[in-house]
């Protein structure tokens, strides 16, 4: 019998790295290509898009895209959630499928990011030549670098600092061998945008961009797309044999924003906002971290990795730091996470993040992860941060038999 | 703008602060928007409460004495930033403020998380027509003792 569950029937990812004679539209499209050959299906299938680009968050990549694989008058979402802007597309299509407005849909999200040097966030135009008082703070003058940073590498580096503040254990090094981990997984990851090992002593002595974080312990800028098609249960019943083996169940799919927490609009709370989501996931896939064979999670910067630790609970309140020392997130340990390498090696190509990461785990699921297979996986979770923010929660599952 | 003398009596710039939260004279000290609903505290203009939507606010008086909840040392910043300088985030008893450590060594031997800190305003320089803006950070309430 039918039921509301929703299916992911085909996904890809392009390789992430330098693409200099590809354009947005053209990986887009061959992350999307990719997604329906891999489902059997074709465009013309599909009853809606989504698609996200957030450096190009105005020009409609959507229909871009349309214009080159088929124009097929279906309603296309465009959206932009920084660096959750994947993971809202794909929830976006699972939203229509599950509200029954069409059967099956295609969710995109590429980026070019190649050369943007370090994306820092931030910004200082020169003072103004008269004192004058501007925006919500009043401000004679720009305030990032004067009051704090808006840097991503420097919020983010406070974060994990926070952290260590509160339950003790972190140090430079521990942050440091976190990074160590991501970077030594993505050597089994052909897709990955630098996929060579790092020994500590060249991630500690590398450039620092905002201490605690070096440049390795920063996501790597680069170009990819990835795409998934989503189809309805009832719809899954009528295809092939195969197409359904195939299949990866989507048992939780979650969007969360920031709810008001006492230091949130002076230090950005990622904390709070993961933690409801995850709580939400795990309640609708009826699984617990427990039963979780791998994780990806937003490990943006190093220091952000062990903090999601304690927000998605895979460890008990405060035990982040124990939880990473027993071995666990290694790829051969308990709680593998990031074994596509993560943000830091395999790289963030901001919208496709949220996308490539659920196309990790279900190549897990389906069996197919070559090298880097976790074996048995049948259950996993991938988690992106927006800043800003928005946290968005994918559980997938094997399909049974 | 009341002009300021200093010991000799001799006039010294109009000032103006970098932002509207903080406050000068004989003892600066940064004002929040208080909800006067929830108590929730902001340092911006307001709409309304984002912790509980209510659209009554009062300006309270921010502890000048805090602790180093977090910080980052940052090395990269945008064009124009000077480099390197300590962010950090200041408990000042239970109400946190973004700032950055001033009047201390900027790397991971002088400065160390839970750190005794005050406030401390400093000179951005003069404008056109003499205006001095003066800006704020939070420095070390005693001398470091090379903690890690
Ligand atoms: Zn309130």
């Amino acid at each position: 019998m039918a039921n509301d569950d929703v299916w992911i029937l085909g996904i890809h990812m392009t390789k992430f790295g330098k693409h200099p004679d590809l354009d947005v539209v053209d990986l887009a499209a061959e992350a999307a290509m990719g997604a329906l050959d891999d489902g059997g299906v074709g465009i013309k299938d599909m009853g809606v898009m989504a698609a996200g680009c957030l450096m190009m968050a105005s020009a409609g990549i959507g229909q871009q895209l349309q214009k080159q694989i088929g124009q097929t008058g279906i309603p296309v979402y465009n959206v932009a959630n920084a660096c959750a802007t994947g993971a809202t597309a794909l929830r976006t299509v699972i939203m229509a499928v599950r509200a029954g407005e069409c059967d099956m849909g295609l969710a995109v999200g590429v980026e070019k990011l190649s050369g943007a040097g370090l994306l820092s966030g931030g910004s200082r135009k020169s003072d103004d030549d008269t004192w004058t008082r501007h925006g919500r703070y009043g401000a004679v003058a720009p305030i990032d670098g004067r009051i704090g940073t808006e840097t991503m590498p420097g919020v983010f580096a406070q974060i994990g600092m926070e952290y260590g503040h509160k339950y003790g254990g972190t140090s430079f090094e521990l942050f440091a061998r976190i990074s160590e981990k991501n970077h030594s997984h993505s050597t089994l990851n052909p897709l990955a945008s630098y996929s060579k090992a790092m020994s500590l002593e060249q991630i500690m002595g590398d450039m620092m961009i905002a201490y605690p974080n070096t440049r390795p312990m920063c996501s790597a800028n680069c170009d990819g797309a990835a795409a998934a098609v989503i189809v309805s249960d009832a719809k899954l019943r009528t295809l092939d044999p195969d197409q359904r083996r195939r299949a990866v169940k989507v048992s939780a799919s979650v969007l969360t924003s920031d709810p008001w927490e006492e230091s949130c609009q002076v230090l950005p709370d990622v904390n709070t906002l993961t933690r409801n989501a995850a709580k939400l996931a795990y309640e609708q896939a009826g699984v617990g971290p427990e039963d979780l064979d791998l994780v990806e999670l937003h490990d943006c910067f190093a220091t952000a990795e062990l903090v999601h630790y304690d927000n998605l609970m895979l460890c008990p309140v405060g035990g982040a730091v124990d939880f990473f020392e027993s071995g666990a997130t290694w790829r051969d340990g308990s709680k593998p996470v990031n074994v596509s390498g993560g943000l830091e090696s395999k790289g963030h190509p901001i919208a496709a993040t949220g996308i490539a990461n659920v196309w990790e785990v279900a190549h897990h699921l389906r069996g197919e992860a070559g090298a880097r297979q976790i074996e048995g996986a049948t259950v996993g979770l991938a988690h992106v941060i927006g800043l800003g923010s928005a946290c968005g929660i994918h559980i997938l599952e094997k399909a049974a038999g | 703008m009341k002009r300021p003398m200093n010991a000799e009596g001799i006039k010294l710039s109009d000032q103006i602060t970098l932002v509207d939260y903080l406050e000068l004279g004989d003892d600066p000290h940064l004002v929040a928007n208080e909800c006067r609903a929830c108590g929730a505290k902001f340092f911006d203009r307001r709409n309304a409460c984002a912790s509980c939507g209510k659209t009554e606010f009062h300006r309270v008086r921010v502890a000048s004495g805090g602790e180093v909840r977090a910080f980052t040392i940052v090395s990269f910043a945008a064009p124009g930033v000077p480099v390197p300088f300590v962010a950090a985030l200041v408990d000042c008893d239970g109400t946190s403020v973004r700032a950055n450590l001033i009047n201390v060594e900027a790397d991971p031997d002088h400065v160390s998380l839970g750190m005794k800190v005050r406030l401390a305003t400093y000179s951005l320089g003069e404008d056109s027509n003499g205006t001095e803006a003066i800006g704020f950070g939070f420095e070390p309430q005693e001398a470091h003792d090379n903690g890690k």
